[in-house]
């Protein structure tokens, strides 16, 4: 007996698509003194994980030269949105490499959109390459 | 109403409620179960209720007899209550006796680790890894003074078997109940391994 015949995750509905290299904005339901309010976190995807309990995903961006990454749980009901605004040509599953680099090493060449539905595209957004 | 049931442990992952709190789960497919007998203070000196699990593979007579009726449990298991006027034998036993919110206590048995030192067996500290020591890393010091006592103390702890024994874990709370599955899921840890029996006790109150 199996436990992913037992127990379905939850998957939240407002993830769509994505895939490791894409640029993502993710919008996140806060709740503080009892006032709820969106919280975004921008930056490239650089793990995707499955598993039983539905997996999660991995944002690495850097501000002030401080590497930050948060993983969010692709069950988490918090998540309002996640927007990808580019996709990142890459060829490995796991970008941990992207950790190493520096910020101008750590551009992707963009790859052409997949065809999914749900991808949102932004033009002005384009990194030269 | 019933005390207890019989389940196997399935496995843990996580669930969230709508608030975004994250809970680690264990799932247990607990049931259904079958009351096989009913103990009281008259007859039997005390009162329990005797559940039966699970699917024999081989019975023999006297077994197939005390089972009369009832489908071919392969487990039996007897849960102490003071109260069994509720109860009789032949009731189905399923995980709906629980609500969400109760409190269980569920014993299994714990993951064999065979000979384990005093490292992995009572968390000792081990010695030091430099200055000079060779085979003192893993060892266990000292265990006792010279010749007053003159033996080692009874309850030494030492190196020895570990694991493969009954465990409970208390006050576990029911996170998930699904009767038409009998699917059962408790917040935190359970002992043993997957497909372990579990015995799954309500705390009362």
């Amino acid at each position: 007996m199996d436990i992913r015949e037992l127990v379905e995750p939850k998957m939240n509905p407002n993830i769509p698509q994505i895939s490791p290299g894409d640029t993502v904005k993710v919008s996140l339901k806060i709740s503080e003194g009892g006032k709820e309010r969106l919280q975004y976190f921008q930056g490239m995807v650089i793990r995707i994980r499955r598993g039983v309990d539905g997996g999660s995903f991995t944002v690495r961006r850097v501000t002030y030269g401080i590497g930050v990454e948060r993983t969010f749980p692709l069950q988490s009901p918090l998540i309002q949105s996640v927007e990808v605004l580019k996709h990142g040509k890459v060829r490995r599953a796991k970008l941990y490499y992207m950790r190493g680099l520096s910020a101008r090493q750590a551009r992707l060449k963009e790859r052409q959109e997949k065809i999914t539905e749900q991808a949102v595209y932004q033009e002005e957004e384009t990194e030269s390459s | 109403m019933f005390p207890g049931i019989i389940g196997k442990k399935i496995g843990m992952t996580r669930v969230f409620l709508e608030e975004g709190e994250m809970i680690a789960v264990t799932a247990i497919k607990a049931g259904s179960c079958f009351v096989t007998q009913v103990k009281n203070q008259t007859k039997d000196g005390y009162s329990a209720v005797q559940l039966g699990f699970g699917q024999a593979k081989h019975l023999n007579a006297p077994q197939r007899g005390h089972l009369k009726g009832i489908d071919e449990v392969g487990y039996l298991r007897e849960f102490r209550t003071k109260d069994v006027s509720s109860v009789k034998r032949g009731d189905k036993v399923d995980v709906s006796f629980l609500n969400l919110g109760d409190f269980v206590n569920v014993s299994g048995l714990s993951k064999g680790k065979g000979f384990a030192g005093v490292v992995k067996r009572h968390h000792f500290a081990g010695g030091p890894k430099t200055h000079g020591q060779s085979d003192r890393h893993r060892a266990p010091g000292s265990i006792g003074a010279t010749t007053s006592p003159g033996r080692v103390l009874k309850g030494m702890r030492m190196a020895g078997h570990m694991g493969s024994k009954r465990i409970t874990v208390r006050n576990l709370r029911v996170i998930g109940i699904d009767a038409s599955r009998n699917l059962l899921l408790v917040k935190g840890a359970v002992p043993g391994a997957r497909k372990g029996l579990l015995i799954i006790e309500k705390v009362r109150k």
